[in-house]
């Protein structure tokens, strides 16, 4: 069976494994138009060639990021995504937003 | 006809000429040019010429006349989906398809032996119900069967499958199959006889644009100067979308099946369970055919892995357990280009003169005869999309408006 390098975990099988998605930024969701949102909710470079992807160890629940050739399938190297994310993202909505939301919704 | 049959059977000088010999050379420049020599590019070339009288026409075909996946599928063709959009659609290519062989003249085997689809859930007896009435609306033939009736229909098949068992089934009458090669060996002959030229090993590299038009391709074997282009290239749409910067929701992912040794007759719907994520049929060689949903992650690489058709024999011997004796005899896989509403992508592009056959994933080879005679017609009309195809442009993402049918794909045909 094909392995895959976890960072936390080391070599293991691949179905152990899900398949989280391509790597992008994300747009701020409090600024950004619904076309630059749409586009970072579906659409994917689907490049054939080295790609940098999420990648969950589903049993110690683990996120990760492979960079892993889509032409042969080679897994050239995984990482943990601090070394990617130094910054913690804030979700919370902005101030104009959630007093708009407040309007609409008294509960 | 058996005389002749004969006397070519004793002669000693075999036919010497192919059916369509390739053209020598590329022309400088042709009125439409079609990337992707599959059933869908040969199909819009048929009906450009067929209807529209455009033959100057080229299909760039990087490989052999349909060598992707237009002959790796499964050839499952119906049109019970769930949303009317695609019913409506469906249905158009189901007619056509009947009158293929006809209008070929020329045997693609189409043999409608209806569709089951099982439910092992409340909820999917629910959504068959919502199928089976939306079916009916437009004009297709399904309807509910009970356990007893699924007995009688398929008497081999196991229906106390696992902790899950069979509650119910959507009985698709129109459900069929042909023989794949053949669509594409059909519309690829009658599309060369009105004056088609067909390209084998010539692939589409890059594109020159001009003022948002593309105005030549690049090739290998050199540069052809074009009025419109289509891309028909299924697995492979995001490289060429990407080359053009057309921003689009499609992921590439291997699609598996597999065929077991013949056995005798024993199956004649095609049978399907998307809780089970697998659907078994019998060809007419005998051989059980086994399909089921696509490889867990994105590649651009038809190989096939021991884990998917380990879990996907499993349960093919839960649904004919008798299966568990047979050998399997061939399997292999194909690219497929999915989207995340399970619905294609027709239409326009960001590019003026740019138009898109895309997003097929794993349910393109029933919508060959629809696809080509729509997009044939957008084609020839300069860019105006025909109706039935108007709600799978690829705009469809950015104003949230997506056609879901994830739930009626979900055993991968
Ligand atoms: C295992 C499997 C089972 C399936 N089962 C079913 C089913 O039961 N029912 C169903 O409806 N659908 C099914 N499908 C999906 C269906 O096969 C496809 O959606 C359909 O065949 C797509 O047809 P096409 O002509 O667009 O693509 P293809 O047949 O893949 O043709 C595209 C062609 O483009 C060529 N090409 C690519 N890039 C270039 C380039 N740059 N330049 C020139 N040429 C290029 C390729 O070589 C290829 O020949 C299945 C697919 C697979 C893999």
């Amino acid at each position: 069976m094909k392995l895959m390098p976890c960072p936390l975990n080391g070599l293991r099988n691949i179905t152990e494994f899900t398949y989280g998605g391509e790597v992008t930024g994300m747009p701020n969701p409090n600024t950004a138009t619904d076309t630059e949102w749409a586009d970072y909710v579906f659409n994917k470079t689907n490049p054939a060639g080295v790609v940098r992807e999420w990648w969950l160890h589903n049993a110690s629940g683990y996120w990760f990021i492979a960079e892993r050739d889509t032409v042969t399938d080679h897994i050239r190297k995984t990482f943990d995504p601090g070394e990617l994310f130094t910054q913690r993202v804030d979700f919370s909505p902005s101030a104009a937003s959630s007093a708009s939301a407040t309007k609409e919704n008294p509960l | 006809m058996p005389f002749a049959l004969l006397r070519y059977g004793l002669s000693s000088d075999p036919v010497k000429k192919p059916d369509f010999p390739p053209p020598p050379s590329l022309k400088p420049a042709y009125d439409v040019i079609i990337i992707g020599g599959g059933g869908h590019g040969v199909a819009i070339a048929y009906y450009l010429a067929k209807y529209h009288g455009l033959t100057n026409v080229a299909v760039l075909e990087k490989g052999y006349l349909g060598g992707g996946s237009t002959t790796r599928n499964t050839a499952v063709i119906r049109s019970n989906y769930m949303t009317p959009e695609s019913v409506k659609f469906y249905i158009a290519s189901v007619g056509l398809f009947r009158n293929l062989s006809n209008e070929f003249d020329f045997n693609i085997m189409y043999s409608e032996r209806g569709q089951l689809t099982l439910a092992h859930s409340d909820s999917t007896v629910r959504a068959f119900r919502q199928r089976c009435e939306v079916n009916r609306h437009f004009g297709g033939r399904t309807e509910m069967l009970d356990r007893q009736q699924i007995k009688e229909l398929v008497p081999l098949l196991n229906l106390e499958t696992g902790h899950t068992p069979v509650l119910a089934g959507l009985w698709h009458i129109d459900g069929a199959t042909a023989r794949h090669d053949a669509v594409a060996w059909g519309y690829a002959r009658g599309a060369i006889e009105r004056g088609v030229e067909f390209h084998p090993l010539t692939e589409a590299q890059d594109f020159v644009v001009e003022k948002n038009r593309v105005t030549a391709i690049q090739t290998n074997r050199g540069t052809v100067k074009c009025g419109v282009v289509v891309q028909a290239v299924a697995g492979n749409s995001s490289i060429l979308m990407n080359k053009l910067n057309i921003r689009a929701p499609i992921h590439t992912y291997p699609l598996q099946a597999m065929v077991t040794q013949p056995v005798k007759p024993f199956l004649t719907p095609l049978v399907s369970s998307s809780a089970l994520h697998c659907y078994v049929q019998q060809t007419g060689r005998g051989e059980v055919l086994i399909g089921g949903g696509s490889d867990p992650y994105p590649l651009y690489q038809p190989r096939s892995s021991l884990e998917l058709k380990e879990g996907l024999l499993m349960h093919a011997i839960e649904m004919f357990p008798f299966l568990a004796n047979t050998k399997l005899m061939r399997q292999w896989a194909g690219i497929t280009d999915m989207t995340p509403d399970y619905s294609p992508i027709m239409g326009l592009s960001p590019i003026d003169n740019y138009y898109l056959d895309a997003g097929w994933g794993t349910y393109g080879f029933k919508s060959t005869p629809i696809c080509g005679k729509t997009m044939a017609e957008l084609v020839a009309s300069g860019g105006k999309v025909p109706a039935l195809i108007a709600p799978f442009g690829l705009e469809r993402f950015s104003r949230f408006k997506q056609i879901n049918e994830m739930g009626a794909t979900a055993a991968s045909h």
